[in-house]
């Protein structure tokens, strides 16, 4: 266990560290959802199954749209020619210096509370009570409300997207 | 996954995938042949010419995420298949095996997008993009389909869904669900009418740059990615291995057998779903669909 955590952990700063060194976007972006990838199996291995796996599916998606939407913007689109995945160095690392030397100190000088009774059966749902308890109701409502907003966004901007309906199949309108 | 799992059902897993492979590649030769059961050895014939094949390379090839995505495909497969029981259980029986299922399906874009990046080509990148932009249309109403099934098991287990359906199949009172989840478990392993990211108008989209042994563990990878596909339907919709007689794993093999002699049938048959019309289909038809069929679940549960 932990064992695997530390592989878990070296694997996820190892990739981490790569998505700066590689010189393609693609090897960044599949760098950065390896790192994700070793985070999501921790999760796994505290028992939380749910968000474990959940990380996992979602990092993927999440990845390959990010890969889609950088390759479309990035100046050199074919990824022929190697490129730097860094710039603004000093501001970058000045700022990236601070954030790790703020949340190093917070994870070290928190006062973690020692661990009391045993572990809930299942770990997610305690998790999920605790973060939103009295307020399940309203996230649930906003989830289905956030989803139907997406399929309607999508519905809308497909119908004159960029492949409209065949002339013979358009009722109803007139010519264009 | 407390318990030991017997070394019987390791064993059984990786032999009755290839096994279940091979029937496929070969049933799909067949098929395609119109039905002529000469081309039946045309699968092997053209392994072992894979396998001796030499490697032809494009230009600037990004070798490290070719490997990876070829071999990331047929390891997406198996990793998807180990919480599918075999009769009485799988190999791996997490509590959200629905959920991990679905998560391995979706590590088949990230293989199929690098391969058709890393080879440096311009139909395989093609290939490519379609299968990302299929996976996303496709994603939500398959997604559906398993909740569906988790919500009438009252379970994301794997073992309690198929325990739940003791009485009645969920194919009998989730039939739009079933429908659906065969629509875009297909989509999802690019295959029949969906099969454009490797399709023929593309000079073989993903796969066309690919030769020797790589073409080889794409192509297993591909009809592993189908059989699994295929074999999630009977743990989630046909009742698992329930079935009179015949013991447990013998009519998970019949079940399977069944769905995937339908689905390779059907790519055959179907004509191909246009790659400009394909988001309509998904969008549209489907998830319309299986809200509604979620509905009717949510109802019956409550």
């Amino acid at each position: 266990m932990t064992a695997a955590f530390w592989g878990l952990a070296v694997v996820s700063a190892a990739s981490a560290v790569a998505v700066f060194v590689v010189d393609s976007m693609a090897r960044a972006t599949f760098a950065l959802l390896t790192s994700l990838l070793a985070v999501g199996v921790a999760f796994l291995l505290i028992d939380l199954h749910y968000l474990g796996v959940l990380i996992i599916l979602m990092m993927v998606m999440e990845m390959l749209i990010m890969a889609v939407f950088m390759i479309m913007f990035m100046m050199n689109p074919a990824g022929l020619t190697p490129m730097r995945m860094v710039h603004n160095t000093r501001i970058a690392g000045l700022v990236a210096g601070g954030v790790f030397v703020l949340l190093a100190a917070g994870a070290l000088l928190t006062p973690w509370p020692r661990r009391r009774g045993r572990p809930p059966a299942d770990p997610t749902h305690a998790l999920g009570l605790s973060i939103m308890g009295p307020k399940m109701l309203v996230m649930m409502v906003i989830g289905v409300a956030i989803l139907a907003t997406m399929i309607s966004t999508v519905v809308l901007a497909t119908a004159r997207g960029r492949y409209d309906p065949p002339p013979d199949r358009r009722t109803g309108e007139g010519e264009r | 996954m407390s318990e030991a799992v017997p070394y019987g059902i390791v064993v059984a897993f990786p032999v009755a995938l290839a096994g279940f492979t091979v029937v496929a590649a070969v049933f799909d030769s067949v098929v395609g042949a119109g039905w002529s059961w000469r081309a039946a050895g045309g699968p092997l014939r053209e392994a072992a010419r894979l396998l001796v094949q030499q490697r032809r390379r494009t230009l600037l090839p990004d070798t490290l995420l070719l490997r990876a995505g070829v071999c990331g495909l047929l390891v997406a497969a198996v990793l998807a298949g180990v919480v599918l029981p075999l009769g009485e259980r799988p190999v791996a029986d997490p509590p959200v095996g629905v959920v991990w299922f679905n998560a391995m399906e979706v590590c088949v874009w990230g293989a199929i997008w690098l391969t058709g990046w890393g080879t440096n080509s311009c139909y395989p990148l093609v290939g490519g993009y379609r299968f990302v932009a299929q996976g996303l249309a496709y994603e939500l109403p398959h997604m559906f389909a398993l909740i569906t099934v988790g919500l009438g098991a009252g379970s994301l287990r794997v073992g309690e869904v198929v325990a739940a359906q003791s009485g009645l199949w969920f194919v009998v009172w989730m039939p739009v669900a079933f429908a659906v989840y065969l629509v875009s478990a297909a989509a999802m392993a690019f295959w029949g009418p969906m099969d454009r990211p490797v399709g023929s108008d593309i000079a073989g989209g993903v796969r066309g740059e690919l030769s020797g042994p790589d073409r080889l563990v794409f192509q297993v990878g591909r009809y592993a990615l189908l059989v699994v596909a295929a074999a999630a339907a009977v743990p989630f919709f046909l009742g698992g291995g329930a079935g009179p007689v015949l013991p447990a794993w013998a009519w998970t093999a019949i079940k399977t057998a069944a769905v995937l002699a339908g689905l390779i049938w059907a790519a055959h048959r179907l004509p191909a779903v246009r790659m400009d019309r394909f988001t309509q289909v998904s969008w549209l038809v489907l998830i319309p669909a299986s809200l509604l069929q979620l509905l009717v679940v949510a109802v019956v549960v409550l």
